[in-house]
């Protein structure tokens, strides 16, 4: 009774989440992040078809660089690529065996995104002190909506790595292994929220 | 009698079947003794009934509250029928929905508009996606792929729970100031934009629904590409599994357009954007404050996007279950199985091109009607592939005409109809007289009641013993089934009639206001009405049959001549596995594949079936080199 026991409870376990399947070179968490990426890519799509669409069908349309703060923006940038390297630093730490580095690079990532945040606070403060709201025009329509959506993402990323600063860490004493693929799958994610600001920046700001 | 296999157990020969028998049965009582039907796991009844990650659960969950949203969805179509086929009539029944939609009984144009818009959001996002890949998807995929759940329990929970206050909410919209949503399952603005606050909650709650097919998707892609058993190829999977998947794709990939879409006029609706608002709106002689710049055709670019593809995720997963059903009736493999995979997977990329057909009206040119008629062409092609090879898997079958076989046959010519009409409408010339017309409403109806519906059905029957270890009653199964192929019939077919004679869809008065189409309103409307209450009449003997059995099988009363595998299939989910399938990791030890989903009556095979984990018998190697291999495996007569 025993022995069956233990063997139904081995059944529970699902295949493949934490090493991957021989034949398909992942493991689930990973294939999951990368479907998930691909449903964000046709959401962002859809809403950058949609910018096309509304500019070439307008009479007039700003420029960006006229009417946002591209300093401030480029800065921006600046930050969300040093985050990018930090979640990967954090990865590869984790690899080593090392939690501590690990960390502090997972800190150094959520500090850049705050930082983002931060400074997108003042854009907006900003747009709004200039009675600049997105109902004004189709401009500050599409603005307010793609760096808003953009803004979402990122504040869910710092949600997810809090808790893997916080509580999740927990999973490194018995399963360092999969707290690793953790980190790399939130990476992924991050490395793609990253993207959609590479290519936000030059559509609202700069053209 | 036919010859049995024999197989080696410990030291022992015995029959395959016998042994299998005495398996499950040894499976099933160490089940008991480990305390129920959840086992040694003692979880607290909100983890198991309510926020439960078991796949079996949440499908039936889904199942549930699938099947009560399309009664709910029905129920409508009842009022509106009652409407249009006795126009500005009073009827009792009408009060439900309150002084202020149906005055004395008497059904307002505006509360006709909330129904219909309402019906088709139920019917297609609330009822028949989370029935046909929520429910039978579930349950089945990971069954069928011999895995011990989804590949992320968790998150298939929490995508019950986003389909769950999606629906909420929806319901929730019909109390709203001003009443539900009212601009059709569409929701073409600019009318979307400037209707009344129930429209908020539809899009609130299409977020949620979209968020819940989302999340499904992605669990369910993992799943089939890594959890499959062992030895199980992709051509190996039971067509059902490769419908699923393909489903999937197109709900991961079309999805979230209408999300974006949903967000932008969200926007419109909440933060005064212009999206979809043109410059120089003017409403009921005022004009529109807002700052205009918009484009209405931005809407229904996004919509039908998504809503074209999702058409195919309506009738796919139909069609998997009517091929199960269908090589299991007719004890034969699927004809053509290879290229109807091949066609699933053709029909999924071109679903995503031609979602302009809906379009062909707007003015958008005729380049790109061209274009989108052609793609409209193509991809009618591999759904006839699929058709033509259910059909010819007909032929030389010894067919066992079982209640889920009626329904899977009547899904044939059913399905047939639907998508035949729909070539006249693919085609930009003749949507210029069809368009809007009840032609429509007929073809799409076609396809998904006695289409889609019908396939569900046929699932219910057919799956009910995997779910319970009970079958439902078949003679109640066949009132149920031939009334319905009656009446439904009777209320669709006229519509082609009452089309092509130019009435048009969403009047509330069904056409009786205008010249062209009194006629054919008054002769026809009051007939198909009748048949709709006559296929709500039927509906009573399938939900006694099925709360009667349901209510038995939670009672703990199995139907014990039944077996594990009452229908005698191949596919892994009847023959691996006991029914009710164990509570966790569904197999005792995990099945390996050895051969094709449907070895139905294979030559030279002495088993009238052979279950996918079936090893060929090994064959001992010849000894002296005087014993022939086949001489050598022991064969009996019984």
């Amino acid at each position: 009774m025993d022995a069956h026991a233990s063997v139904g409870h081995a059944e529970l376990e699902i295949p493949y989440n934490v090493h991957p399947r021989p034949d398909t070179g992942v493991y689930n968490a990973k294939l999951g992040i990368w479907l998930f990426l691909a449903s964000e890519v046709m959401l962002f799509g859809a809403l950058f078809s949609s910018l096309i669409l509304l500019r070439t069908g307008a009479e007039t349309w700003p420029r960006g660089y006229e009417m946002l703060n591209v300093p401030l923006a480029t800065f921006n940038t600046f930050i969300l690529i040093v985050s990018s390297v930090t979640v990967v630093m954090a990865w590869s730490q984790l690899r080593l065996g090392n939690l501590k580095w690990g960390r502090i690079y997972i800190s150094a990532t959520i500090l850049c995104a705050l930082i983002f945040l931060v400074n997108k606070a003042f854009e907006y403060g900003h747009e709004f002190r200039e009675h600049n709201f997105p109902k004004t025009n189709n401009f500050f329509a599409i603005y307010f909506t793609l760096t808003g959506l953009h803004g979402l993402h990122i504040i869910g990323g710092v949600i997810v790595f809090l808790y893997f600063l916080g509580p999740g860490a927990k999973m490194w004493a018995h399963d360092p292994e999969r707290f690793t693929n953790r980190i790399e799958v939130v990476g992924l994610y991050w490395h793609f929220v990253d993207l959609v600001w590479i290519f936000l920046f030059p559509v609202l700001y700069l053209m | 009698m036919a010859l049995r296999r024999q197989i080696r157990v410990g030291s022992q020969w015995m029959y395959a079947d016998e042994a299998h028998k005495a398996l499950r049965e040894a499976l099933r009582v160490m089940e008991d003794e480990k305390g129920g039907e959840h086992g040694g796991h003692h979880l607290p009844w909100i983890r198991r009934y309510v926020f439960s990650t078991d796949h079996k659960w949440i499908g039936l969950q889904y199942g549930f509250t699938a099947l009560l949203f399309l009664m709910l969805g029905f129920c409508l179509m009842i009022l509106m029928r009652l409407q249009l086929g006795w126009p500005g009539t009073a009827f009792n029944v009408m009060k439900v929905l309150g002084e202020s939609r149906a005055p004395g009984g008497v059904l307002l144009p505006e509360a006709y508009n909330q129904l219909g818009a309402m019906h088709g959001t139920i019917m297609i996002f609330l009822g028949i996606v989370p029935l046909a890949v929520g429910a039978f998807g579930n349950y089945l995929v990971p069954l069928q792929i011999g895995a011990p759940d989804m590949a992320f329990p968790k998150l298939n929970m929490i995508s019950y729970w986003c389909y769950a206050p999606g629906g909420l909410i929806m319901l929730a919209s019909f109390f709203a100031p001003g009443g539900t949503a009212q601009s059709g399952w569409t929701s073409y603005p600019p009318l979307s934009v400037i209707a009344s606050q129930g429209q908020t909650w539809w899009l609130v709650g299409m977020v949620f629904l979209i968020t819940s097919s989302l999340l499904g998707s992605v669990n369910f892609i993992v799943t089939i590409v890594q959890l499959r058993a062992k030895g199980l190829s992709y051509m190996r999977f039971p067509f059902f599994v490769h419908a699923q998947f393909v489903t999937s794709f197109l709900l991961l990939l079309a999805f979230p357009p209408l999300e974006a879409a949903a967000v932008l006029q969200l926007m419109d609706r909440v933060a005064g954007t212009s999206f979809f608002l043109p410059s120089g709106l003017v409403v009921s002689g005022q004009a529109l404050t807002n700052a205009g710049g918009g484009n209405p055709l931005l809407w229904q670019h996004l919509f039908w996007f998504l809503a074209h593809p999702e058409v195919y995720v309506l009738i796919l997963p139909a069609m998997g279950i009517v091929a199960e059903i269908i090589a299991n009736g007719t004890r034969k493999p699927l004809w053509g199985y290879k290229s109807m995979v091949f066609a699933t997977v053709f029909l999924g990329f071109m679903s995503f091109v031609v979602w302009a057909h809906h379009m062909f009206l707007t003015g958008m040119g005729t380049t790109i009607s061209a274009f989108f008629q052609t793609t409209t062409m193509i991809i009618s092609i591999p759904s006839v592939i699929i058709l033509s090879s259910l059909f010819i898997s007909l032929w030389g079958g010894s067919i066992r005409f079982t209640t889920p076989m009626l329904f899977a046959l009547a899904f044939l010519p059913m399905f047939g109809i639907g998508g035949l009409t729909g070539l006249p409408l693919g085609l930009a010339a003749a949507d210029i007289h069809l368009h809007d017309t009840y032609y429509v409403i007929g073809h799409f109806h076609y396809v998904v009641a006695p289409g889609t519906i019908f396939a569900m059905f046929g699932g219910i029957y057919y799956w009910f013993p995997k779910v319970t270890g009970r079958k439902l009653n078949d003679f109640w199964g066949r009132v149920h089934f031939w009334i319905s192929f009656v009446c439904i019939n009777g209320i669709f077919f006229p519509m082609f009639a009452q089309g092509l004679a130019g009435v048009s869809r969403r009047l509330y008065d069904g056409g009786m206001q205008y010249a062209h189409a009194k006629q054919i309103a008054a002769q026809t409307n009051p007939f198909m009405s009748i048949c709709a209450i006559g296929l709500l009449v039927a509906q009573v003997p399938f939900i006694l049959n099925f709360f009667y059995n349901a209510i038995h099988a939670a009672l703990g009363h199995r139907d014990e001549g039944l077996g594990s595998n009452p229908w005698e299939a191949t596919t892994m989910e009847w023959a691996a596995t006991t029914s009710p399938p164990l509570a966790h990791g569904n197999f005792e030890v995990l099945p390996v594949v050895y051969r094709g989903p449907y070895e139905y009556n294979v030559p030279g095979e002495e088993a009238e079936f052979i279950p996918q984990h079936m090893p060929a018998v090994p064959e001992p190697a010849p000894r002296g080199g005087t014993l022939l291999p086949s001489t050598a495996v022991a064969m009996r007569e019984n």
